[in-house]
């Protein structure tokens, strides 16, 4: 007991020490990357880092408009961005301390610049769609072997709900994806603003809510690996890296992800650093980390995510720059859409129906 | 003058920790939605003196209460947390009692390690034990595992995402809290009325209706409101282990908080949730005074 004592004591001594070199705290998306960078970041600069992840883009911008968050670096999505700029939450970069700007990709800065003109405010992290992951046997096993796998079709269509609603099918809870999703789906402006037309949305998803087991943003990862759940809708490098779980452990359990053919949202994960950050300067030196390439293509090539830097590419491994799932073709590239964000009124509206969907009432 | 700082003592404690807070989410939900840092317009300026005060008095409109009554979501929530608050005290209290009877019958020497027996949850954090619920109640857990494996059922049962998984979690969470208060009652109770009323020919059954349920009846009221108030605005357990059809205020409070972005209507549903648990907290607090004066 007293040497467990003496080495708590000594533990607290040393942490003491090391608290006294800078730090930079860095709040990012839950398994977002790897994390043997962090390690790296902090041998390279002699930096301490502070990783904290959070699931939700809602819980990041409250941090936001709440202020005072502490952190130096955080991620939003692109539309949570563009309103989060407009609050006066961030603080331009300053491009001189980001040498490694140069390695971005005008692919993808020309659609980030919708949600930030200039990219004054933010650079790419990653990006992907969100579209559909299945459990390949137990949904074929369900549906016969010509299961509509890459069609909206397998999770809105009522029939095949009703019988995959046994091995359990999770949806993303992101009404900003989700409603947008469904409106693509009976051919409406999925970007649409018009609390009519969002209104549509609410009979397909009361037909196969009673299906669906949980709207969860990050649980379906373990669910779909683990075979617990046999259908998500939700991130395509989360499902990727759900398949890869599942491939490592064996079990029996082959999972696939698709872009919906019908189209899939596109969205992008931005760095951005919070007017009321304690350390810019460490912030800085953290996104020009990130923004090397072998850096960045460590990172995709370990959460199955593309990224915006062009530099990157030729470190990637072929399972994801030459998987069309994560650096699509030029023709899924055209059948893919973005949204911009919601007015507060509208916002209102969305919520309102996320909650009736979600709870029946 | 110690008199006098034996009660400013627990008037400061309700000042620092209920009164301030209470008054800095009324604030809030008496302003306006806005997008900035933070995201409300102040209607309360106390920079601009007494014509700030005048102004805002002027301009008060109650609308994000109003804002309440017209959609059926909110009262359905508080009535659904009163619902599920009041079976899981129920069920809390089925399962607390013959606990707290067993303890309080066990030999003197027991007791101290049944005790801590009940204590010891306490040290793992909360978060991580409902986590573990998780994992035991899920159709691959430990608990399908196990029945699967004795060949009691043989398809998974369904429990994770449920009520049912809401209710375990509750029970399992606030038992201590119900056992405690019961235990100190019963062990308080003098052993001889039970011999008395076993020499007079009172069935053993019939001596613990008539004898010990009312003899413990203020360790079961302390325990059922120890369970109940918290339950009301719960918010952990039923998004950790319930499912979406789960209706809880404190999951409405959530979503108008962080969806909405709207503090105000967040703040006014607060503000309503409080004024119902302040009616069982009160009830408490008479129950808790008149023991004391029976007890002289």
């Amino acid at each position: 007991m007293r040497h467990l004592i003496m080495t708590t004591t000594a533990a607290l001594a040393l942490g003491a020490i090391t608290a006294s070199a800078e730090e930079v705290r860095v709040y990012n998306w839950s398994d977002y990357i790897d994390e043997a960078l962090l390690e790296k970041f902090e041998t390279e600069t002699g930096l301490d880092l502070i990783y904290d992840v959070f699931d939700s883009n809602e819980v990041l911008e409250t941090k936001m408009l709440a202020g005072g968050s502490g952190y130096d670096v955080v991620v939003p999505s692109g539309t949570f961005l563009q309103r989060q700029i407009t609050a006066g939450a961030f603080q331009k970069l300053d491009m001189d301390k980001l040498p490694n700007h140069a390695n971005m990709w005008d692919v993808v800065s020309s659609r980030t610049e919708q949600y930030d003109p200039d990219n004054a405010y933010s650079i790419n992290y990653m990006w992907g769609t969100t579209g559909i992951g299945a459990n390949v046997g137990k949904v074929k096993e369900l549906l016969g072997e010509d299961a509509p796998l890459d069609s909206l079709e397998l999770v809105l269509n009522p029939e095949n709900m009703k019988k995959l609603g046994e091995c359990g099918v999770h949806f993303l809870d992101a009404p900003a994806e989700m409603i947008p999703m469904v409106l693509k789906y009976i051919g409406e402006d999925p970007d649409s603003h018009d609390p009519e037309v969002i209104a549509k949305a609410e009979p397909i998803f009361m037909a196969i809510r009673p299906y669906i087991q949980k709207f969860h943003s990050s649980e379906y990862i373990n669910g779909l690996a683990n075979g617990d759940i046999c259908v998500a809708v939700g991130w395509s490098g989360d499902i990727l890296q759900a398949r890869d779980r599942a491939a490592e452990a064996d079990n029996g359990v082959e999972i696939v992800y698709h872009a919906a053919k019908e189209g899939a949202q596109m969205w992008f994960d931005q760095m951005a650093i919070p007017i009321d950050a304690p350390n810019p300067d460490g912030a800085h030196v953290f996104l020009n980390f990130i923004m090397d390439a072998q850096n960045m293509a460590a990172a995709s090539n370990y959460v199955y995510y593309a990224n915006g830097n062009k530099a990157s590419q030729e470190y990637l491994v072929e399972d994801v720059i030459g998987d069309p799932a994560i650096y699509p073709d030029a023709a899924t590239l055209d059948n893919l859409f973005t949204t911009t964000p919601y007015p507060a009124k509208v916002q209102r509206v969305v919520t309102r129906l996320w909650t009736k969907i979600k709870s029946g009432t | 003058m110690r008199r006098f700082a034996l009660i400013a003592l627990p008037y400061a404690w309700l000042l620092a920790l209920f009164l301030v807070p209470f008054i800095i989410v009324l604030k809030i939900s008496l302003s306006d939605i806005d997008l900035a840092i933070p995201p409300y317009t102040p209607t309360l300026d106390f920079s601009e003196g007494w014509a700030g005060i005048k102004a805002f008095f002027r301009g008060l409109d109650f609308e994000n209460f109003v804002f309440l009554t017209t959609d059926d979501l909110y009262w359905k929530a508080y009535i659904s947390s009163l619902k599920i608050a009041l079976i899981a005290t129920a069920l809390t209290l089925l399962v607390g009692y013959p606990i707290a009877y067993g303890m309080a019958n066990a030999p003197d020497h027991w007791r101290p390690t049944l005790m801590m027996l009940v204590i010891l949850p306490f040290w793992t954090s909360f978060l991580i034990r409902v986590y573990s619920w998780m994992g035991i109640l899920s159709t691959e857990g430990y608990l399908n595992q196990f029945l699967l494996g004795l060949g009691l059922i043989s398809e998974p049962l369904t429990i994770l995402n449920t009520p049912t998984a809401v209710y375990i979690g509750i029970v399992y969470t606030y038992l201590p809290f119900m056992i405690l208060p019961i235990y100190s009652a019963l062990e308080r109770m003098d052993g001889s009325l039970l011999e008395a009323a076993e020499d007079l020919g009172c069935s053993r059954l019939k001596a613990f209706w008539l004898i010990t349920v009312p003899l413990s009846k203020t360790g079961i009221i302390a325990g059922c409101f120890l369970v109940f108030i918290p339950t009301i605005g719960e918010f952990v357990i039923p998004s950790l282990l319930g499912g979406s059809q789960t209706l809880m205020i404190g999951k409405v409070l959530w979503e108008e908080f962080f969806n909405n972005r709207d503090w105000p209507v967040a703040g006014a549903v607060a503000v309503v949730l409080l004024l119902i648990l302040i009616i069982p907290i009160v009830l408490f607090q008479r129950n808790e005074q008149k023991q004391r004066e029976l007890e002289g």
